[in-house]
């Protein structure tokens, strides 16, 4: 070794291009390979069994809360098999794993379609991820069964969104604080699609509700540096706390926010991606008494809940909690089951033709499919972490709330869209 | 003020962070010359080391104290089984190193997906550290950076020791001045690189542990700071311990001051633009070590 031979300023400039790439990565830019131009590769319905795609994040940042989205939808397609399949074909289940990254997104898209020739596929988890499947599913004119919450504003004639869209979370969430009184409000977020989307219309919201946003923060996605953020929060004069960070930076955020002092009491923040299986990995320690957002939660009392976690209980062990992710993944499959034997077909056209009025007696309560927007009617629930990891509903909208993507029914969001 | 003394103290503490992972680096990197793109994964290791450890350890503040020289051992370990295996072939090429460890750094994130899992796991930390302490004018310091910040000057304190008054510091420090005089005045430079890296990879299985106080544990998490360790070496100034510390500390502060009056990005892209631009004006970092080698 007689000294290093490379060149100090070519490393840098490594360094440089390798850290300025992460950082703008992280800023939501998405490309998606959009490789095959073959319009409608057919789904193959020959066999005796016919192909479903599972697109889930089963590594890196998002299989925190992806893996168990992944596990809900395999469930329901055993529960189906179990009783007879659809249209008497048993489902033949495909994993792919999106890995946390949205052009593999949209690349295994492509694989589920071209080469299994699934009928539908379900899952992706961040909008960022959905976005980059999006026209890979309408080019092949293939069905994406979404399930989870996000900001609305966008309908895909190829796209189910079975989680809520923005008038039933974000909506009955800042409609919850107001009623609190705590009207000035922080927004923390993930550097991507759904949390800056989401914090415009949040400002939106504000304005016309005599709210107050006093600060607005935005992580990478994965980020786990938070002290910066928490110090602004402190120092801001906030009420409350709205988060719409994603995957396992909320870890980092929650153990700084107790470091630092701060408190449900103190300044409770009001979360829209955590549920019980990020509950329980953060840790109960840092998030008792915080408030979240969603349509369900495991205590949500009635029969097919509890046939739900004690079948999910039973697949993957007792201590593993359900979620509302996972609960809309799990109603999906059988939404989709339901348009399909409504069709008497497997045909994309004949499914979506028949999706208008579909109910499910799901785990959340009744579900009916708006053939209109393709989304589903849903029951808002505002709940509050528990000691013991549990989510206890404070509140609820008492019946489902007809989904409004754009928000068309709400003055005060008219310049959003 | 109170304002300005909280993120000062932010910054010391992001510092604190980054000195723990850039020290290994400056001894492996900075001294050796070696681009180790698997430092990342040793910080990794240390953090599952800890999160074994809490599997059977019931109490944290136990686990974490058994965790740390634990850590640097199986990091240690690796490290030295790395060097022993691949590196010493190739130090005649440092851009080889570049490539070879990355691979090996590839296949240990995929070694650890497929012993823990692909989610990530968090630890507990000790009742001690999820406080914070306030030292009055609304000022308060959490715990858990403290301890971070005790650890990474501790570490300092112990390396320079090594360097400057052992036996194995002095041919350390011989070989890393010249080594064909090192090797024909006796000492045994192969010996010498290996406890080197045993070192320089132990120090990030230190830095493991200590980052399982502040975020998850994955098997990517290493990969979140190598950029910005080897930044704090190339700043700093190759073979200088001193240029890391400073550097850490001054990136640190300037980092936190930038990320509260914009946001992080714009932040993390100022940073890098005024690295660039120092080193322009000083390509060889902010110290250099004056020997003929490195000439």
């Amino acid at each position: 070794m007689s000294g290093p031979s490379i060149s100090r300023r070519g490393l840098l400039t490594g360094l440089t291009v390798l850290g300025t790439s992460a950082a703008l990565s992280a800023c939501g830019a998405k490309t998606g390979s959009d490789t095959s131009s073959a319009a409608g590769a057919k789904a193959d319905t020959s066999g005796d069994t016919v192909k479903v795609g599972l697109l889930n994040s089963l590594s890196g940042t998002m299989a925190i809360s992806e893996v168990t989205v992944h596990n809900a939808l395999l469930l329901a397609v055993k529960e189906i098999n179990a009783a007879g399949g659809v249209l008497g074909k048993k489902l033949d289940p495909v994993s792919q794993d999106g890995a946390s990254d949205w052009p593999t997104f949209a690349e295994k898209a492509q694989t589920l379609i071209t080469d299994s020739k699934v009928v539908a596929t379900f899952g992706c988890w961040t909008s960022a991820s959905r976005k980059a499947v999006k026209p890979v599913f309408e080019r092949n004119k293939s069905l994406l069964f979404y399930p989870v919450q996000y900001e609305g504003l966008e309908q895909s004639p190829y796209i189910f969104y079975v989680g809520a869209t923005t008038n039933q979370q974000i909506v009955p969430g800042l409609d919850y604080l107001k009623k609190q009184g705590l009207t000035k409000i922080y927004l923390v977020g993930s550097d991507y699609v759904f949390p800056r989307t989401a914090n415009k219309e949040i400002r939106a919201y504000a304005k016309a509700h005599g709210m107050e946003v006093v600060g607005e923060d935005y992580a990478p996605l994965g980020s786990t540096e938070f002290s910066t953020i928490v110090n602004k929060v402190k120092d801001a004069g906030a009420d409350a706390v709205f988060n719409t960070l994603n995957g396992d930076s909320n870890v980092a955020f929650f153990k700084e926010y107790k470091s630092a002092g701060l408190t449900a009491k103190s300044l409770p923040v009001l979360s829209v991606s955590i549920a019980e299986e990020e509950v329980k990995s953060i840790g109960t320690q840092y998030l008792e008494g915080q408030l979240t957002a969603w349509n369900y939660y495991q205590t949500t009392p009635g029969e097919a809940n509890a046939k739900f976690v004690k079948a999910y209980q039973a697949a993957y062990g007792k201590s593993k909690p359900t979620s509302d992710p996972m609960e809309a993944a799990y109603t999906s499959v059988y939404l989709w089951k339901a348009m399909v034997e409504k069709a008497g077909s497997f045909d994309v056209a004949e499914v979506k033709a028949a999706a208008d009025g579909i109910t499910f007696d799901a785990p959340e309560g009744t579900v009916t499919v708006d053939g209109a927007t393709q989304h589903v009617h849903k029951t808002a629930r505002i709940g509050k972490v528990g000691a013991d990891g549990q989510i206890t509903e404070v509140w609820n909208s008492g019946k489902p709330i007809k989904p409004d993507p754009y928000l068309k029914g709400y003055d005060w969001a008219s310049g959003l869209s | 003020m109170t304002v300005v003394l909280n993120q000062s103290f932010t910054g010391i503490s992001i510092g604190a962070v980054l000195l723990l992972i850039a020290l290994g680096l400056t001894l492996t990197f900075g001294q050796m010359g070696v681009i180790n793109m698997a430092h990342g994964e040793f910080i990794m290791a240390g953090a599952y080391t800890t999160y074994v450890l809490q599997q059977s350890v019931s109490s944290a503040g136990v686990s974490l104290l058994v965790a740390l020289p634990l850590a640097f051992l199986v990091a240690g370990t690796m490290g030295a089984l790395l060097e022993w295996l691949l590196i010493r072939r190739l130090y005649t090429r440092p851009l080889d190193t570049l490539l070879v460890t990355w691979g090996v750094s590839l296949m240990l994130q995929q070694l650890a997906r497929d012993v823990f899992g692909a989610p990530n796991v968090q630890t507990t930390a000790p009742d001690v550290l999820t406080g914070h302490i306030g030292v009055g004018g609304g000022i308060t310091l959490a715990n858990n950076r403290l301890f971070i910040l005790g650890l990474a000057l501790l570490c300092v304190l112990a390396l320079t020791l090594i360097l400057r008054l052992t036996p194995l510091g002095r041919r350390i420090r011989a070989v890393v001045q010249n080594r064909d005089l090192a090797e024909v005045s006796g000492i045994a430079t192969g010996r010498v690189d290996r406890t080197t890296f045993f070192i320089g990879s132990g120090l990030a299985g230190v830095a493991g542990v200590a980052l399982t106080l502040v975020g998850p544990i994955g098997p990517t998490m290493g990969t979140n700071y190598i950029v910005d360790a080897f930044l704090v070496v190339v700043v700093g100034g190759i073979a200088q311990l001193k240029g890391s510390v400073i550097t850490a500390f001054a990136l640190g502060v300037l980092q936190s001051v930038l990320e509260y009056s914009t946001t992080v990005s714009v932040a993390k892209v100022v940073v890098l633009v005024a690295i660039v631009v120092f080193l322009q004006w000083r390509p060889q970092g902010l110290y250099t070590l004056r020997t003929r080698s490195l000439a």
